[in-house]
């Protein structure tokens, strides 16, 4: 059984790296981009079983840093 | 004093970290594997070095923040123990929410790495009271993740409550107000990005830096 994690930064908090990718698609030509913003994708390979409450527990402990980051599970 | 500098997997300045503190107390600390869980008795004051634990994997001090020594270090700072953590150290002091906010990818995207003029707080914390509150001094930068971040609310309780131990005098990261360092509410446990234990020593080009530690001894005891 896998899992995704989708870790983002909050809306309003500078993204620096979504910025820097938005100014480069743009230099390629690419129009009509109106903002990037980037953030990581953890793939977990977990034992069947686990429950949805210990990978939300997971993201809270550790995968995401709730000061600033959201994040968005995905079971597949 | 008893002191300790925490070694985490990584990090490259536990060793001058331990020598400024070595220097200015006349007693070398003790090195402290992350996996301990027990830190020396009677201890007098921690160190959490800069320097690229876990190679900044996941978050900028993400991972150290959740080692094992880390309770210690939680513990102790309840007690009232003076915490230094510089640079990865205050990076790690906010993932373990021993400070509040987070530090984020400098503005301009560059690893900054430089001498920056600070301007000392108002703060009574033992980490300041070897300067005087609104001078200027000359510490060394370098990081890549240095840009201070906290909800609205966060700095303004910060500031109200003069918990900000050190400013930028010019723009470096980006940080919110300016912030190079704070202090717990308690002012026991400071987390600062610039690197005041590379300028102890007239070879490093000043002693400002040296202050810090020697106003801590003053206020700790040797």
């Amino acid at each position: 059984m896998k899992a995704r994690i989708f870790v983002t930064l909050k809306n309003g908090v500078l993204d620096p790296q979504g910025k820097a990718i938005h100014h480069a698609l743009t230099g390629l030509g690419f129009a009509g981009v109106e903002d990037v913003r980037a953030g990581k994708l953890i793939e977990l390979d977990l034992a069947d079983g686990t429950s949805d409450q210990d990978i939300e527990a997971m993201c809270q402990k550790l995968l995401a840093n709730t000061v600033i980051e959201n994040y968005r599970i995905e079971r597949l | 004093m008893n002191s300790a500098v925490i070694v985490f997997p990584g990090s490259n300045c536990d060793r001058d970290l331990a020598v400024a503190i070595r220097d200015v107390t006349g007693r070398a600390p003790a090195m402290v594997w992350h996996r301990e869980t027990e830190l020396p008795a009677n201890i007098g004051l921690i160190g959490i070095p800069g320097g690229f634990s876990y190679g900044d994997y996941l978050r900028c001090g993400a991972i150290s923040a959740r080692s094992p020594v880390m309770r210690a270090v939680a513990e102790a700072a309840a007690r009232g123990v003076p915490v230094i953590g510089i640079c990865n150290g205050f990076q790690i002091l906010t993932e373990a929410g021993l400070l509040p906010g987070a530090l984020m990818r400098n503005a301009g995207l560059d690893f900054v790495c430089r001498d920056v003029t600070l301007t000392v707080g108002q703060t009574a914390s033992p980490f300041t009271s070897g300067y005087r509150a609104g001078e200027t001094i000359t510490v060394p930068v370098a990081h890549h993740d240095g840009n201070y971040n906290a909800d609205a609310a966060t700095l303004d309780r910060l500031e109200g409550e003069g918990r900000v131990a050190f400013r930028y005098a010019e723009p470096v990261n980006g940080s919110a107000r300016g912030i190079a360092g704070i202090v717990s509410e308690r002012g026991n446990v400071l987390g600062m990005m610039p690197h005041p234990e590379r300028r102890t020593e007239a070879a490093h080009g000043g002693t400002d830096g040296r202050r810090l530690f020697e106003g801590l001894l003053e206020t700790v005891g040797a």
